[in-house]
Formats: structure tokens, sequence, C-alpha cells
């Protein structure tokens, strides 16, 4: 663990006691900021180079080599920008809401295993911990609709509150189904479980031997889809966007949101996009292991598997972000009333009827 | 000695601390000039009409109800999940009967419609052999005919 080597490194430099503790706690923070910002700013890239492919266009090709200092331009962009608070908005909650929306989406990294020497804090809890804390972005967008004091800020927020909370339940009965089968809620230990080779992951049944193992498959994967999908509408991404559907709510809650405080909204869910991509890759698909050896344990270099492992990590990470941005660019829109049925009527009863066959096999 | 949710304090701390320092320094280096207009609420370039802070439609509480129930149920399977290895049988007969009622609650939820999105009633277009009075005045169809106003 990197907290541990800071402790001892700060022992060396004579620093004991609570100081050190705090010391490296906070060092210890930093790291997933380290991660997500490179990764948002690549991300944005990412996103208008797919769908720009996607519809047979170039996309960014000016700055730089194929555009890739767009995003930095953009930064540029957004700090230069004027920050406007309406005469009309609640200032208090209006200032609030993009602190609230990036500490919710940024608490979530805490719980996240990068490297088999890097999580942000060992809690047993780990994925309930995530699921609580990301609530705090439904209350910052309520905040930042309710506080724009603007039609469509406060239809997209109400929307996207009622389309959070009700995609949170699939969620949780798939990671309840998961849950019976491992026992435990720690994404670390999770991941170090699904160690060894592609045939350990979750998505194969898990590393349990005996004949459940096989027996699980199917219904692991349709848990894996049902997840996908919700996390997927709690994270507003098309087709479920409706909350900041452009063609009737302009942007939804961040509409008169201009400057840093939109960026921040935007780092928040960019930062969100990757954080659901690593929950899935963490509880189906292995976490931060490699799909076979490490090169660093063949080689006998120690030092080399944590990186090996942050490379599978940020790879399987990037590629879920990358099925989002396709589906981005493939699925039309969903109505709001179809997008509720879709929840209610189909994915819950599903995933309670997965549930119960997994408990089933289980028990057998 | 810290324990793991002091390090998701400071996890929490430093995020806070993070957004003020990117806030202050676009504060700093971002003009500030507001006029009135820039200053008024956004509604597609027309002055605002009316305040959005309305009673809202009740749709949205029935979807944060039922939520409310179907999270208490799972908070209560939660401890039951996290040792069902040790219960066999057993433990599974238990929590497949909560699993049922619950179930059986939602199905009467599905039967009463609570589970239906709501839809304004939408009025089925005017015929094409309706007057263009009609099309254009469809809601004063039941009132007094319009040639009677016009006069």
């Amino acid at each position: 663990m990197i907290y541990d080597s800071l402790i001892e490194l700060l022992k060396w430099l004579s620093i004991t006691g609570p100081a050190a503790s705090a010391i490296a706690a906070f060092i210890n923070s930093i790291f997933p900021v380290v991660f997500i910002i490179p990764f948002a700013l690549f991300a944005v890239y990412l996103e208008r180079k797919v769908s720009a492919h996607m519809q047979d266009r170039l996309g960014p090709m000016r700055v730089g080599w194929h555009g890739w200092l767009q995003s930095f331009a953009d930064i540029l962009k957004l700090i230069q920008k004027e920050d406007v608070v309406p005469a009309q908005a609640d200032r208090w909650l209006f200032n609030i809401a993009p602190v609230l929306a990036f500490v919710g989406s940024y608490a979530a990294f805490a719980a996240i295993p990068f490297t088999s020497t890097y999580v942000g804090s060992g809690i047993d809890l780990g994925i309930i911990f995530i699921v609580a804390i990301s609530s705090l972005v439904v209350a910052s967008l309520l905040m930042a609709g309710w506080a724009s004091n603007n039609k469509y800020s406060l239809l997209g927020a109400m929307r996207s509150a009622a389309q959070i909370i009700s995609y949170e339940i699939p969620t949780v009965v798939v990671i309840l189904t998961l849950l019976c089968v491992t026992g435990t809620l720690s994404l670390y230990q999770l991941s170090e479980n699904q160690t060894g080779n592609i045939f350990n992951w979750m998505i194969f049944g898990g590393y349990s031997g005996g004949w459940q193992k096989f027996a699980l498959i199917p219904f692991m994967l349709v848990g894996m889809v049902i997840l996908f999908i919700s996390t997927l509408a709690e994270v507003n991404r098309t087709p479920f966007d409706i909350p900041e559907a452009e063609s009737e709510l302009v942007a939804g809650y961040h509409t008169e949101y201009t400057g840093m405080k939109f960026a921040m909204f935007f780092l928040a869910e960019y930062a969100n996009m990757f954080a659901v991509s690593a929950i899935v890759s963490a509880l189906f698909f292995g976490g931060y292991q490699s799909p076979f050896g490490y090169v660093g344990k063949l080689l006998g270099i120690s030092w080399l598997v944590p990186f090996e492992q942050l490379f599978w990590f940020t790879m399987k990470g990037m590629f879920f972000v990358f099925v989002q941005m396709w589906l981005r660019w493939t699925l039309p829109r969903l109505r709001v009333d179809q997008l509720m049925n879709m929840c209610w009527k189909y994915l819950i009863p599903i995933s309670i009827a997965n549930f119960l066959i997994v408990a089933f096999l289980m028990a057998l | 000695m810290l324990t793991e949710f002091g390090k998701i304090f400071a996890f929490l701390i430093f995020s806070i601390v993070f957004v003020l320092i990117a806030l202050i320094s676009a504060k700093i280096v971002a003009p500030a000039r507001p006029t009135r207009e820039k200053l008024l609420t956004y509604e597609c370039g027309e002055n605002p009409l009316g305040t959005p802070w309305i009673k809202f439609n009740f749709r949205f509480y029935v979807v944060a109800l039922i939520f409310l129930i179907f999270d208490v149920e799972i908070v209560l399977l939660l401890p039951w999940a996290v040792t069902y290895r040790q219960w066999g049988l057993e433990g599974f007969a238990i929590g497949a009967i909560f699993l049922i009622l619950l179930v059986l609650g939602m199905a009467y939820e599905w039967r009463k419609g609570d589970l239906e999105w709501e839809r304004p009633l939408v009025r089925p277009p005017a015929t094409p052999q309706a007057s263009v009075e009609t099309e254009l005045h469809p809601v004063m169809e039941n009132e007094s005919p319009i040639t009677e106003i016009s006069n």
C-alpha cells in the first residue's frame, strides 16, 4: 500500500505521529486526481474524435497534430470565461452545487483499487460506500437545478434525480447478486481474488471452484448487462440523457453555469464515467488484474507488476468508456416514460429473478 | 493512526480544496462585466415569464417513495447476502420469502399503476376536413361559436 510507504518515508524524514498520518492521507488522496485530469482531457478529445468518425467527419484537426491539443485549448478558454450568476438565482446553492458534484464523484474514487498497491481507502464497505457517496451527485444536481431559477434547469434536475434514484435499485440488486457469490463488499478484495487468468474473472463464474462456476456464467452475463445499462443511466449518458437533452432542455441542470463552474460539472461527469467503468470492470472483469500472467513476475522484477496492473486497469476503464461513447452515437434518446418503464418493468424484475437464481445455485 | 474512514475524509477535504483552487484561479483570470441583460435568466432569448419555483409534478414524489421502499428492503438484505455462504438452503429460503414479499408488493404497485409514468392526455390532431378556424382555436370547440365572438 502506498499509504504505508508514505508513512515509512515520513518516518525517515523524522515526522511521526498524527502529523505523519495527516500528511500521508493528504498525499494519498491526491493520486486519483493525477489520474482523472489527464483522463478527462483525453476522454473529451476521444469523444469528439469518436463521434466525428462515426458520422464520417474528421473532428478537431487544427490545434496540434490531429487536434490533440484541443482539450488544452478548451481548458484555457474555460478559465478565461466570465462567471455569470443570474440575478434571479439563489447565490449560495448556485455556488455550492458544482463543489458538491465534484466532491461526490471524487470521493467515489477512494474505494476503487487502481493497482494492488494503491487503493485510496481500504474500507470493507467498498462498493456500498461508492453507491452511497455517489448520491451526493443527485443532491448537487437538484441544488443546481433549483438554484438556477430556470425552467430548463429545474426540469432537467428533476428528471435527473428521478432517473438516478430509479436506476440505483437494479445496480444494488446486481451488487447483492455478486455479494452472494463472493461474500465481500471490498472492491480491493474482489479484484485481488480474481487473479491468475481470465477464467477467474466474475464474468466467467468467479474464482470459486466447483460446478457452480460453470452454472453461474449465463447469470453473470445477465447481471453484467443490467449493471452496465443502469450505470449508464446513472451517469446520464445517451440513450439515457433526457436530463440534459440538448434539443429540448438546452443543457439541463447546468444551463445557467458558465466558465469554471461549468467545467467542474463537466469534470465530475467524466470522472463519473470513468468511475462506473472501473466499477463494472472491478466487479466482473477482474479490476486491475491482467487477463494472463504478468511480465514483471516472469522476469522477477517486482516493481513492474503495479505498473502493469495500472495499465490493465486503465485499458479496461477506457474500453468501457469507449463503449459508452459508441452507444451514444448509435442509439436514439429514450422518452421519459420509456426510461422509467425500462427500469421499473424490465431491469428490476429481471435483476431480482437473476438474484434469486444465483442465490439458489450458491445454496446448493 | 488513521482509520480507513479518515483517509476518505482526506479525500473529501482534498476535493473541496481542489475545486476551490480552480474556482478562485478562474475568478482571478476571468473578466467580470455584468450587465442587466447578461444576468437575466436564460429562456432562449425571450424575457423570462413567471417563476420556475412552482409546485412540481406529483409523479416525481411517487418515484421517490417507491425508491425509498426498495432501498430499505435492499439495506435489510445486505447483511443476509454478506453471510450467505454459511447458511445453505435454509438461508436461501429466508431470503427468498422476503424477496417474494417484495416482488408481491411491486406487483401490487404495478397493478395499481404507480409504476406508470403519467403522460398528459394528447388530443388527436384535427382531421384534414376540419376548417381552418377550428385548427387555429381547438380549445374553443365546446364554447360558443367563434363566428359570434368575432362579430
